[in-house]
């Protein structure tokens, strides 16, 4: 099984008026193909931070963060974009849908950036969505659906482009916990097809779904275990 | 890649329809200020140009001289220091086509009940060719009418509605002072000179036949004044040095130190003016309105950064699925182009309906030009790229973490 993330010693410190303010203090981590983790810990511990710079969204301060092999800091704007785009999806806590576009459109859209013709783009995003069970609501806009099915939509969407790693960062955060369990199915569901997953919560129940937990405190990693009693859809 | 952005680029449109439209409304003024000045700039220019046109083509007028007596100087033409010979002269000389002389006097014309005071012209059978004229009616003065000074006469068309109304002039008797006449065509409509004289109210005669009968001059054979036509627009200046030294020498002016006793006036550079003129007007016109284009772009400018700010969790959201900058700039560029091209197409429209406006209110004749059309539309096209720049450069430029926070 190949490492899919790598990181050692990593930092984060933001630059504030009263100086540096650190965030991750040197983490230590590995990611294998394959794998399910879900990142806990309090508000301000420095697990949103650590995913966005899993996700390429943000660069951290020191330290090396290898994706795939790739030291990420040495790669272009443009670099970046291909891999948020072909290695890595992301599914947010609030769905961040484009609000004026409809399900299919939505879903489409990273095929769009990866210059797919338009026929290709819409079998692709309606072959998606059908695995998402939301075919019949393609014409749909988000605000016209529920919020489980925005959250599947967003999740049909970081799969489109056939990403190895799916980031999901408080995906059950705006749900109830039947449409939670459903979304977690799904993403359980895509992870037994092989797809590695990264899943930050604060839900202990939604953290159980996952295959190994580990946890964040003051900016520094000081869990990392399986999950014995694993939730299983 | 561009037909999906398009869509997403028209939906934000719709999106904020007022908007939209006040900004669109911006360069529609604009550009349609730019196309109806350039139209009438254009119309005034093909209105100066006929009206030069009338007085006929690469043409010299070559006036005699002026008399001084007793400190007082007459106008040009009054001194008999031209003759006919010098027209025949002239016509001899290469590079001429046409040469007419042309000797004038005001008469009273008395045509059955009716009379009129107008110019008289005693031309030969050139001079009618040479200012392009037409005969409507009976047929053109020839050599032989000329040589044989026939009492003959070829009415402008006012004068001979003056003179018969509705009857048919061609073959009636017409007195010229006292000495009658015969009717033998009528001329085509020339329409108003630059001045703004009637050219249709006019008779014109054999040159030889005005001298016998109708003029009375002390010096046989002078003449106030030769038309000259020349071959082509690219010698005139060539030519009237030329014209001017045949004429020194036939007036025995050796010594250089003793003035010209005729004028040369080249009247293809009267039209070169009133072009330069007109020219210039468009030109100034054309900047003025662009001042409202450039305060349309600006506006679209104003708007473009608003959206940006606006949009900036979209421009996150597109970022954080694997959008590169060049994307976010192409958008954001197409939406200001495609707002300042719908807005420079309904200019072109309102400028038209501008121009057709003022034609029919103001009676100006007003002339949009393929040229302005094409010009105006590049135009905004390039204002929606220039002004289109800085903002979507700036949502570009966003960095995805912060374009995803943004509330």
């Amino acid at each position: 099984m190949g490492v899919v993330i790598e990181t050692q010693n990593l930092t984060k410190s933001y630059p504030t008026g009263a100086g540096d303010l650190p965030v991750l203090h040197g983490v230590d981590f590995t990611l294998e193909s394959g794998e399910f983790t879900a990142i806990m810990g309090p508000s301000g511990s420095g697990k949103s931070t650590f995913m966005n710079i899993l996700g390429c969204l943000d660069r951290p301060t020191s330290g090396v963060y290898k994706l795939l092999g790739e030291e990420v800091a040495k790669l272009s704007p443009d670099q970046l974009a291909h891999r948020r785009l072909h290695y890595i999806g992301f599914v947010f806590q609030g769905f961040n849908l484009l609000p004026r576009a409809d399900l299919l459109e939505n879903v489409s859209l990273p095929l769009l950036y990866a210059r797919l013709p338009a026929q290709q783009r819409k079998i692709r995003a309606m072959e998606m969505l059908e695995q998402v069970g939301l075919a019949p609501w393609a014409k749909h806009r988000p605000s016209q659906v529920s919020g489980g099915q925005q959250q599947r939509a967003a999740i049909a969407r970081a799969l489109v482009a056939k990403p190895s790693l799916i980031l999901a960062d408080e995906p059950t955060g705006n749900l109830d916990t039947q449409t939670s369990d459903e979304i977690m199915a799904l993403l359980s569901r895509l992870n037994d097809e092989g797809i590695t997953l990264v899943l930050v919560t604060h839900e202990p129940d939604v953290a159980r779904y996952a295959k190994r937990l580990t946890r964040f405190r003051d900016g520094l990693l000081v869990e990392d275990s399986p999950v014995l009693d694993r939730r299983r859809p | 890649m561009l037909a999906p952005l398009t869509i997403e680029a028209i939906r934000a449109m719709i999106a904020n329809r007022l908007r939209t439209f006040l900004t669109m409304l911006g360069m529609v003024i604009g550009v349609g200020a730019v196309v109806l000045m350039l139209a009438v700039g254009e119309g005034t220019r093909i209105t100066i140009r006929k009206q030069v046109e009338t007085l006929g083509t690469n043409l010299f007028i070559v006036l005699a001289g002026f008399q001084q007596a007793s400190g007082a100087r007459t106008g040009s033409g009054s001194r008999h220091t031209l003759t006919e010979a010098d027209g025949k002269a002239l016509l001899e000389l290469e590079g001429v086509a046409l040469a007419s002389p042309v000797v004038n006097n005001n008469l009273q014309l008395v045509a059955g009940g009716q009379n009129w005071n107008c110019m008289v012209m005693g031309v030969n059978e050139m001079y009618l060719p040479l200012r392009d004229w037409e005969v409507a009616s009976g047929r053109p003065m020839d050599a032989l009418d000329v040589s044989s000074a026939a009492r003959l006469v070829w009415l402008g068309k006012s004068t001979a509605k003056e003179l018969f109304g509705s009857m048919e002039p061609v073959g009636q008797g017409v007195r010229l002072g006292q000495v009658p006449f015969t009717v033998a065509g009528i001329l085509a409509t020339k329409g108003q000179s630059l001045d703004g004289r009637d050219q249709d109210d006019t008779a014109i005669v054999p040159l030889s036949a005005s001298q016998r009968y109708l003029v009375g001059s002390r010096f046989r054979g002078s003449i106030r004044m030769i038309m000259v036509q020349a071959d082509n627009p690219q010698i005139m200046t060539s030519l009237q040095e030329d014209m001017r030294r045949l004429l020194r020498e036939r007036h025995h002016l050796i010594d250089a130190s003793q003035d010209d006793d005729f004028f040369i006036n080249n009247m293809s550079s009267l039209m070169e003016t009133a072009e330069n003129m007109a020219k210039s007007m468009t030109l100034l016109l054309g900047a003025i309105a662009s001042v409202s284009l450039c305060v349309g772009g600006i506006g679209i400018m104003n708007i473009m950064l608003v959206s940006v700010t606006e949009r900036t969790r979209e421009i996150g959201i597109r970022l954080s699925i694997g959008a590169r900058q060049r994307d976010i700039l192409t958008q954001f560029m197409l939406e200001a182009v495609l707002v300042s091209l719908t807005g420079g197409l309904l200019g072109l429209g309102a400028g038209a309906i501008g121009a057709w406006l003022v034609s029919y209110f103001l009676q100006t004749s007003v002339f949009i030009t393929p040229m302005s059309l094409i010009l105006s539309f590049t135009v905004s096209a390039g204002i929606g790229l220039f002004f289109g720049f800085y903002p979507a450069y700036k949502a570009a430029g966003q960095d995805p973490i912060e374009a995803l926070r943004f509330q």
